[in-house]
């Protein structure tokens, strides 16, 4: 009360005062290494000789500073004591770093300019943890469409890809705490293998920008942290229960961390979800619960000068997919198609059937690094990964529960970086890369493989550097070269072999002849250049530009170079190629950001020109003794791809704010000179936000959703002639779904249970209208409508 | 110092992971539920010789189309016909019948004549709940013409749909497992 007191006198003494003392100073405090906010800090303001503190996203406000020099003292219990100069001109807006660590190196200098981001000059989008623990019960690619330019393909509403800027699979690169994922990603029906809670922290770059981990995201990076540590003695937790109406679907996470003065510590979390047969307004979505487990565990130490850590998780999906979308051959197809309604509709269940996939993934890191004095950081890692998929089909007599598909993915992956940061102006951080990849395709299937068994091997070496010309001007470059080995053990039929007219060209890679099928040995090696080079403007301490330019080159995926089948819920045969080369894309992006103290705006552009894309496309009708089928095969072309997306975030006063986000993309096979397939359509997101903060507080958001037709599209219909019923029919793959607008609510009430508790209740509403739609973006969109109301609950109680 | 020494030895261990792959050819995987045949041997009532209408496609999911053989029928003649369904990919080639016949409420084939002179199919076998599966048939022939008679095998149909159980598959739903075209001529 007397610190009220004092603040209140203070402010009146101020106000009274009549020179130029009435700009506000805003300023976010953060973690020097790893961007996450510092709440409760203590702000002292040495002009004044008052104090405050750092809000929970460790921002903080005062008012009526004078322009000059505004001097802060800013101390937090985890962190080093540090003093700040702000020049302040006019409202002003600064991101301030403290060391959020026991230790202190005397000679590493905290800039207080030091960004949160793990790329300078990239277009980059943070989503911290208050908004990930919204998305506890659901995953990864539902999270990410909080920014703008994001969106995903989907498979149902349980498999979810990433998608940005209209590139997903392996054109985008998912970073799991340091480790680059690898889980079997080529596949459009892969959804990442991540716990969202598992997430303190993710990045999404749009573009390759950071050349550490990979030269091949020609797409963007998503990189996840963990929740940073607090390297004092203390045990904490949190539980999210979700529970919702759509699915009937529950969700059960918790963690304890348990850390210890001298730099020990020791992370566990546990996630279990639920759900049985969603629901579209109209009927259920019969066969399409799910059930996910994880656990991770982080153990290690670590001080300011070295540490090492080892960290595991384990995520199984068990997940199935909507019955009707299983078909036998065109006519289904058509019929599916025509039909308004999926053909099997059945009562709720919660039980998973064919088709299912059934998806684990172990992820082991062990890291460890030290800090040299004067020079820089080292870092080494060596991760294990092994995927395991299973697919189930539906099937008949002795192979009813025998899976289709059976495929183990074992990647081990040993790393080196070394950051030399010593020196103020400049940053330069190299590092070395070596990958052995193991893929074993199980013959117990009884189907013909659909990826062969590999081995694949991968060796990088990159280096970036980061220059600070003054305060206003910022230039990073960076280079890689990746070495890829592709060694595959691969049947063909002799008929596609001869087919695709591999006998005269890659006749030397045979190596066995069974008759019907041949063994062949195909190995391919890719030596690879990426590069990236951008600057930064700050044109004061509000608004900067930053321009990049980014070369990505990426090796055909085995997907692209191998299949060789029936995919069933597409009703086509799907053809790899042996001839594909590299994907080579030249990325150009600006971006202008605005930052006050209540208005927020980005607005991003691109141009992307890929040589060598590579893509699916009709090209022919092969008969088999279930009807004809449309053969797709994987093809290159030279494709264009630009955009923006623009957001913004305006506060209209303490309770009201707005925003805004919209996208758009427009993406050409300029050798065919027509659009490409799969670009989501231009999108506007709408929202208004009520917040009370003297109210528990109260946090209310009203939502819509715009997503317009997409009319760029491929015409890939093709006519069939149906035997049973003597027509020809124009078979509508391409058309997309019309536009459609949704409206979600979010609300969420923050009660304090004690000095060091508090529990917040958040209740969502998904699709308030109730409304039919089916997304572009959805491959199960042929089948059925959308999802329909979703109401959830979700109780977080931290301790 | 120590830690270093660990990482060393993890390092080391990570090698020896890596260099133990073994090099084994993988096996060839022949697939089981491959339909590559479906043959019916249609016997004349009155005595004398079989005639074999067949359709195989011996690549399965393969680029070469299935090779539809047939065979002239007398007209105003009745046939019973027996259907054989098989997977040629295995040797020796797995008759795949028993499966859909331990399976028979969730198989039915459905015999449809596109072009006829009143030629005619009729169920002669019956599933566990009394619907048709038509394995067993039996087909009359009417006068001299040329005849068209489409034949699918449905994976789970619904064959208490209207129309279902007298060979109409309109309403049936399932998948298709086969479906061949058969042209032939009614002398």
């Amino acid at each position: 009360m007397k610190h009220i007191l004092r603040v209140m006198a203070l402010l009146l003494i101020a106000i009274c005062d009549a020179q130029q003392c009435n700009q506000t100073f805003l300023g976010e405090l953060t973690d020097f290494h790893d961007g996450t906010p510092i709440p409760g800090a203590t702000v002292y303001i040495i002009n004044f000789d008052r104090y405050t503190t750092s809000d929970e996203n460790g921002k903080f406000k005062i008012n009526n500073v004078c322009n000059g020099i505004l001097r802060l003292r800013i101390s937090h219990v985890a962190c080093e004591t540090k003093t700040f100069k702000i020049d302040i001109k006019g409202d002003t807006f600064k991101a301030l770093t403290l060391e959020h660590h026991i230790e202190t190196l005397s000679e590493v200098s905290i800039t207080g300019q030091k960004i949160l981001k793990t790329t300078t000059t990239a277009q980059e989008s943070l989503l911290k943890e208050e908004m990930l623990q919204q998305y506890s019960a659901l995953q990864l690619g539902d999270a990410l469409k909080e920014i703008a330019g994001v969106s995903s393909i989907n498979t149902g509403n349980a498999i979810v890809k990433p998608m940005i800027n209209g590139m997903h699979s392996s054109r985008l690169l998912i970073l799991s705490n340091n480790v680059r994922l690898q889980d079997q990603e080529w596949g459009i029906e892969h959804a990442p293998n991540v716990d969202i809670n598992a997430a303190g922290q993710i990045s999404v770059i749009k573009g390759s920008g950071t050349l550490a981990y990979g030269g091949d995201a020609i797409g963007g990076v998503i990189i996840m942290k963990p929740k940073p540590l607090i390297l004092t003695d203390t045990l904490y937790g949190q539980t999210i229960i979700s529970g919702q109406t759509n699915g009937y679907g529950y969700s059960v996470n918790s963690r304890l961390n348990k850390s210890f003065d001298s730099g020990w510590y020791v992370n566990a979390l546990g996630t279990f979800k639920k759900n049985g047969d969603f629901r579209a307004p109209d009927y259920y979505l019969t066969n399409t619960g799910n059930q996910s487990k994880a656990f991770t565990l982080q153990t290690g130490k670590r001080s300011f000068e070295t540490g090492f850590e080892v960290y595991y998780s384990y995520l199984n999906n068990d997940i199935g997919i909507l019955r009707s979308s299983h078909i036998g051959n065109i006519a289904d197809l058509v019929d599916a198609i025509n039909a308004q309604e999926p053909i099997i509709t059945e009562d709720f269940s919660y039980d998973i059937n064919s088709p299912r996939q059934d998806v684990t993934h172990h992820l082991l890191k062990a890291s460890y690094f030290k800090r040299f004095r004067a020079l820089g950081k080292l870092n080494l890692q060596y991760d294990y990964q092994n995927n395991q998929r299973f697919e189930f089909d539906i099937r008949v007599g002795d192979d009813r529960d025998k899976p289709a598909l059976d495929l183990n993915l074992q990647t081990h992956t040993a790393m080196a970086d070394l950051s030399i940061d010593a020196n103020d102006d400049y940053e330069l951080q190299v590092g070395v890369l070596g990958r052995y990849q193991n893929n074993f395709a199980n013959p117990d299937t009884g189907v013909r493989r659909l990826i062969p068994d590999y081995d694949k091997y991968d060796f990088g070496a990159y280096i970036t550097s980061e220059w600070q010309l003054d305060n206003h001007w910022l230039f990073d470059a960076g280079f890689r070269y990746e070495f890829t080995r592709i060694d595959a053990k691969k049947f063909y039929l002799e008929s596609r072999w001869e087919e695709r007219g591999y006998d005269e060209t890659f006749g030397d890679i045979v190596i066995e002849d069974l008759g019907t099928q041949l063994l062949t040995n195909p190995v391919f090696n890719y030596n690879n250049f990426s590069a990236s080079a951008g600057v930064r403007h700050s044109i004061n301490s509000k608004s900067q530009w930053l321009f990049n330019y980014a070369l990505a080159t990426r090796a055909p995926n085995v997907s692209e170079l191998f299949s060789d089948g029936l995919h069933h819920s597409a009703a086509r045969i799907e053809l790899g190629d042996l001839n594909l080369v590299s994907e080579v894309s030249h990325r150009f992006a600006a971006t202008y950001q605005l930052t006050t103290s209540d208005l927020d705006l980005n607005i991003e552009g691109f141009y992307n020109r890929i040589n060598n894309f590579i893509y699916l496309e009709p090209t022919g009708v092969e008969q088999t003794i279930r009807g004809a089928f449309p053969v797709w095969e994987y093809n290159q072309a030279l494709a264009n791809f630009y955009g923006f997306d623009f957001s913004f975030n305006y506060q209209i006063n303490e309770a009201l704010s707005v925003n805004n986000k919209t996208s758009y993309i427009l993406a050409n096979d300029l050798d065919n000179d027509r659009p490409i397939i799969d670009i989501p359509p231009l999108n506007i997101y709408n929202a208004i936000n009520y917040q009370n903060d003297n109210w528990k507080p109260l946090k209310i958001t009203l939502e819509h959703e715009w997503f317009f037709r997409q009319n760029r599209f491929p015409d890939n219909n093709f006519e069939t002639y149906i035997a049973s019923r003597d027509e020809t029919v124009l078979v509508d793959i391409s058309t997309p779904p019309p536009a459609y607008g949704l409206f979600n609510l979010k609300s969420d009430l923050k009660f304090n249970t004690s000095k060091r508790s508090h529990l917040t209740l958040a209740l969502n509403v998904n699709n308030i209208f109730n409304t039919n739609y089916r997304s572009y973006l959805n491959r199960l969109r042929f089948f059925a409508d959308d999802l329909g109301r979703n109401v959830m609950l979700q109780l977080q109680y931290n301790y | 110092m120590k830690t270093i020494k660990l990482f060393g030895l993890l390092f080391l261990g990570l090698t020896f992971a890596t260099s133990c792959s073994d090099d084994d050819d993988p096996e060839p995987v022949n697939e089981e539920e491959v339909i590559t045949t479906l043959r019916i041997t249609l016997t004349p009532d009155g005595g004398g010789s079989d005639v074999i209408f067949e359709s195989r496609d011996l690549d399965g999911d393969g680029p070469d189309a299935p090779i539809v053989t047939t065979g002239d029928l007398a007209a105003f003649t009745t046939y019973s016909g027996v259907v054989e369904v098989l997977n040629e990919l295995e040797t020796p080639p797995e008759i795949k019948t028993p499966e859909i016949l331990e399976e028979d409420e969730e198989h039915q084939f459905f015999y449809e004549f596109i072009t006829s002179s009143g030629a005619d199919v009729t169920y002669d076998d019956q599933d566990g709940n009394g619907n048709p599966i038509g394995q067993m048939i039996e087909l009359t022939t009417a006068s001299a013409s040329q005849n068209t008679l489409v034949v699918t095998l449905l994976h789970e149909p619904d064959k208490d749909a209207q129309g279902v159980s007298a060979g109409d598959a309109t309403n049936a739903g399932g998948e298709t497992d086969i479906s061949v075209t058969f042209s032939f001529a009614v002398n």
